[in-house]
């Protein structure tokens, strides 16, 4: 560590960083200009869906804990926002309180779940948080009655966009004489919360804890034979995904404007999973790239009809028909190819490459 | 009691139709510890299939005996569905033996989504309705009523079961399978081909869902491309229940999942005082199972083995 | 890492850059884009496809005998999209239709999906007429956009809740739903009604809509003895019941909805379902000025009516001709007009309220006989 080498080095560094933030920043418009506007909207979810996979990356990817029910997590911080910012109960409090607290809420619940699963292993642990998921689905889905808590198969309407004073981030602004659409200004509230999670995940990998956690995922007995304390660990995984899940379904709540239960459903928490393992398990930059091409691939898809006339003249499958069936070959073959994820990290291309020989 | 009979018998149908089902789950995780998520769909292929031909036949020669109609439908599904089976081990899963664990896992839903899909391409998108063939009998035991296709689904399972039983602790291929699930390096070295193990084992896990697939659309009148998802979540939740890896597990988890299914849906609501109707019954059954896996972590009949990193 | 979601992002853009299809002149010829929304994968892909089947019909129809507004020669083009009946999808193609500049749509099919939507069709200014999304909730939203051309649930419901009880004699009923927007929100309106007109609801049992089979809820409701089962759902899961009712040897009557009120119905629940009923909103087509030769055209071009179809090509109907009065087919021009509709439809009257539902909606009772649907009777809704 001499340093002498340092001096030319940082300026690169920042130039690659002042050219990504310059490029996220104009993405929106660029999308906007080149695609349109659904795109924008598209982009959004994406970042949802980086915030969610990053999420759950911790509890699968860093831990090793198989979860099929994340999509819990995201469900109750999605009708937390929608209690308390929405004429269903006619709260309507700012989002800067409600966030927090559906956030810490999924939390506790992340625990809460978490404890009678300690235990369990593998595909048994799997098959239990699936039966968590599906159980909190099913009384959000039957919480009408007797008293009615979730509006049951209805669902929530009218849910307030995030607000501050009177700024609304579901209508246009002009600023600096451009006009931000709604979709625009979610995008900035998005990235920026994102980048927070993208940061806490880099602490976390680089922690103490974070290398436990891949103790515990790579052999658990030894883990705690090292002095460990497997159980607390565990459970601060399972925390703080879900942490992550309830912060991205508030704000999927203000982002809709209505939350139902079919939102929140298994397919929901397996394509989530789908996300990781595609992109690279355990290596942020692999798991934020499986996010940003599973949400957009289905869509990119529809346009197939297009690309048929284009190429042969005539539509010869009805491009939804051709869709899934496309985004299923897709999987199957990522996976063939790339059996570590599409960006693995170096240590599971390591292991991969140790269980061939 | 004549409701607590029918229930009884409403859950064991059931139930037996999951345990076919469960089987396959069980059969592959036993050999290779993976979920073939895709098992489902082979169901629904075999219902397809099935009725494709059922469909064709009771048109073409409507003098024709019903049972006779339903044999063909299975002679066809059944070699079809052994054979998607073997491609889908060959194509989707064989390359990943050495993958990340979960690297299978997502092929086999990548391999749902396409089954399902080519299945409404050629099908379409309609709910396909089981032609009324069969005998519509129906007998009364004790004030319980049981159908003649409710009869015929409870034997068939159970003389299913026992050759497979048959089959797995008495034959070569058996005794192989066996082997290959204690441990696929030493099973090698002892002369088995595993390779061959493990494709008789996709092969024999298709058949049975074939049939399931075929016994379910016969007992419900209709199959639809889409019908493998829950059944085979379902079904996957028995093997769990059971001890997976575990023929005897298997079986029984199922005929308990339909039990708990049926008994809960039907007293769910008396019991509660009708605070919990049955809109909580996957509730429970849910909640039968984390119980049974928290006090069980292996489940009913699995064996507690230290597990391997 | 960001790097890859850009680059990402331009690969997409180079795949479909020139592949949206903008309003363009075609010759004289004015291209105006309408879009149909409805699941076209999926469990329910079936009804999708009926729906866009029908709003093409119309579309058709009223191209080929030409549209003249403000001068111009106008053709109608439908931009067709899947929702997969998925609240988050139904918002990314509702701002994808937005954003392909349609001036109106016709969607979507389920509650679930419409309901989200329309607050982006609201926010753009751009009018929205669901055949089939029948939950109060979405014109209770209070979006001017908002429009359907089919009776709520709450009116359906109370119709049916009350003509169980009062025309065909039910004291003992048990009531079944399927946990969806649509089920849920009809059953409870059934029971409110049939309460209100002196039924006892004996059983409220519950499935899924994936589910097939019943017989255990079925079990427990046989022995409650009712005297009528209402089903709150769709015809996958009404078929079954009605087979496992018989099944069980249950003698009670069986009543469902406009989701159970299908052709696929009878083709699935086969001889048992002999003396079914079901109702459906509107008046029989058969009935109608120009629904039987409405159903000949469909049926000839698109094979048998799977059920919203007809509502669907009422739908963009009434559109239209809300153009036709505007003599434009810029949204804020005939968005003003719909309100004033008077239109006379295969499926019936169409006359909107303030908020708008269509008014005084009628609602049609329909019972299997001789493997057919044969019309019981039409009741006004009164709401």
């Amino acid at each position: 560590m001499s340093s002498v080498p340092k001096l030319n080095k940082p300026q690169p560094r920042w130039l690659v960083f002042g050219l990504l933030a310059l490029g996220l920043a104009l993405l929106p418009f660029l999308v906007d200009a080149g695609l349109g506007r659904s795109w924008v909207r598209l982009l959004d979810l994406a970042l949802l869906y980086v915030m969610l996979a990053l999420g759950l990356n911790i509890v699968v990817g860093y831990a090793g804990l198989l979860d099929l029910g994340y999509v819990a997590f995201y469900a109750l911080g999605a009708y937390v926002y929608a209690w308390l910012a929405s004429p269903h109960f006619g709260l309507h409090l700012p989002f800067w309180a409600i966030l927090p607290l559906g956030a810490a809420l999924a939390g506790l619940f992340g625990v809460l779940l978490g404890t009678p699963t300690l235990r369990l292993r593998g595909d048994y642990l799997a098959i239990v948080t699936l039966g968590f998921g599906e159980i909190i689905r099913i009384f959000m889905n039957n919480l009408n009655a007797p008293v009615n808590l979730t509006n049951g198969p209805q669902g929530i309407n009218l849910i307030d966009p995030v607000r501050l004073g009177e700024f609304s981030l579901s209508q246009p602004h002009a600023l600096f004489g451009y006009t931000f659409t709604g979709v625009h200004l979610t995008y900035y509230l998005f990235l920026l919360l994102v980048l927070a999670v993208i940061f806490i995940s880099m602490r976390l990998e680089d922690s103490r804890i974070g290398r436990a956690w891949v103790a515990i995922r790579e052999d658990e007995i030894a883990a705690a034979a090292t002095g460990i304390n497997t159980r607390n660990l565990k459970l601060l995984a399972f925390a703080m995904g879900a942490t992550f899940g309830g912060l991205a379904g508030g704000l999927f709540a203000s982002f809709q404007g209505f939350i139902s239960p079919e939102s929140f459903n298994l397919m929901e928490s397996i394509m989530i999973l789908c996300m990781i393992v595609l992109g690279g398990m355990g290596h942020i930059p692999g798991v934020i790239f499986g996010a940003v091409v599973l949400t957009l691939l289905p869509e990119a898809l529809r346009y197939t009809g297009d690309w048929q006339r284009t190429l042969f003249g005539q539509i010869y499958i009805d491009p939804a028909d051709l869709r899934m069936l496309l985004f299923g070959v897709a999987l199957v073959a990522v996976m063939l190819y790339r059996p570590a994820g599409m960006i693995p990290s170096a240590r599971r291309r390591q292991e991969f490459a140790d269980a061939k020989g | 009691m004549d409701i607590f009979l029918q229930q009884l018998i409403n859950g064991l149908v059931l139930g037996s139709v999951y345990a076919l089902v469960a089987l396959g789950y069980t059969m592959v995780y036993g050999i290779l510890e993976l979920i073939n998520f895709a098992h489902g769909e082979i169901t629904m292929m075999g219902a397809m299939v099935s009725l494709a031909v059922i469909g064709a036949l009771a048109l073409a020669a409507p003098g024709l005996p019903g049972v006779l109609i339903l044999g063909a439908g299975l002679a066809v599904a059944i070699p079809v569905c052994m054979a998607l089976g073997l491609l889908i081990e060959r194509v989707a899963y064989r390359p990943l033996r050495h993958a990340p664990r979960l690297a299978p896992l997502i092929t086999a839903i990548g391999v749902s989504i396409i089954l399902q899909n080519i299945a409404m391409l050629i099908w379409g998108k309609q709910y396909i309705p089981f032609p009324a063939i069969l005998p519509q009998g129906r007998h009364e035991i004790l004030g319980a009523s049981i159908s003649d296709t409710q009869i015929a689904i409870l034997v068939l399972a159970v003389l299913i079961m026992l050759t497979l039983i048959l089959v797995v602790q008495k034959t070569r291929l058996g005794r192989a399978m066996r082997a290959t699930a204690q441990s696929r390096q030493v099973a090698s070295l002892m002369g088995v081909d595993v390779n061959r193990v493990i494709a008789s084992t996709f092969v024999i896990g298709s058949a049975l869902a074939a049939v399931a697939g075929v016994m379910v659309s016969a007992y419900y009148g209709l199959a639809h491309y889409y019908m493998g998802f829950l059944l085979g979540l379902k079904a996957f939740s028995a093997a769990v229940l059971g001890g997976i890896g575990n023929l005897g597990g298997a079986m029984l988890g199922g005929l308990l999942l339909g039990l708990i299914e049926s008994f809960g849906a039907g007293y769910i609501g008396d019991l509660t005082g009708g605070f919990l109707g049955s809109h909580y019954q996957d509730v429970f059954a849910f909640f039968v199972l984390i119980a049974v896996l928290v006090f069980r972590p292996s489940g009913l009949l699995g064996a507690r083995v230290v597990e391997r990193a | 890492m960001t790097g890859h979601t850009l680059g990402w992002v331009v690969v997409a853009a180079a795949l479909v850059a020139g592949c949206g299809d903008k309003p363009q002149q075609n010759g004289d010829n004015q291209v105006v884009l309408i879009g149909q929304v409805s699941p076209l994968t999926g469990p329910q892909a079936h009804l999708g496809k009926d729906n866009e089947n029908g709003a093409r019909l119309a579309l058709d129809e009223i191209n080929a005998a030409g549209l003249t507004l403000g001068g111009k020669k106008v053709v109608l083009e439908l931009k067709s999209e899947d929702d997969a009946a998925d609240p988050k999808t139904a918002t990314t193609v509702a701002q994808k239709l937005v954003d392909e500049g349609v001036i109106g749509v016709i969607g979507h099919l389920n509650s679930g999906a419409t309901i989200p939507a329309s607050k982006i069709y609201s926010d753009n200014a751009i009018p929205q007429i669901s055949p089939s999304a029948t939950a109060v909730a979405y014109t209770a939203s209070g979006f001017k956009t908002a429009y359907r051309v089919m009776t709520n649930d709450a009116q359906q419901g109370s119709v049916l809740g009350n003509y169980a009880v009062t025309k065909l004699g039910a004291k003992k009923i048990a009531i079944i739903d399927d946990r969806t927007a649509y089920g849920q929100g009809l059953a409870d309106e059934v029971e409110k009604a049939a309460k209100a007109a002196g039924g006892e609801v004996v059983a409220r049992e519950y499935t899924s809509d994936r589910s097939t089979d019943f017989m255990a809820i079925l079990t427990s409701i046989k022995g409650k003895a009712p005297d009528l089962v209402f089903f709150g759902g769709m015809d996958p899961q009404a078929a079954p019941m009605i087979k496992q009712m018989k099944q069980l040897g249950m003698q009670a009557k069986f009543l469902g909805g406009d989701g159970a009120q299908t052709p696929k119905l009878i083709e699935l629940a086969g001889a048992d379902a002999e003396g079914a009923l079901a109702s459906n909103p509107g008046l029989p087509l058969d009935a109608m000025p120009g629904g039987s030769a409405f159903k000949a055209k469909f049926e000839a071009k698109y094979g048998k009516i799977q059920n919203y179809s007809p509502y669907a090509y009422d739908a963009m109907h009434v559109m239209i001709d809300a153009m036709k009065r505007a003599d434009s087919s810029d949204p804020a021009k005939y968005l003003a007009e719909l309100p004033k509709t008077d239109y006379q439809g295969v499926t019936g009257r169409i006359r909107f309220d303030a908020r708008g539902d269509i008014t005084g909606g009628a609602v049609t009772l329909y019972q299997v006989k001789d493997g057919k649907w044969q019309t019981l009777e039409t009741v006004q809704s009164g709401k």
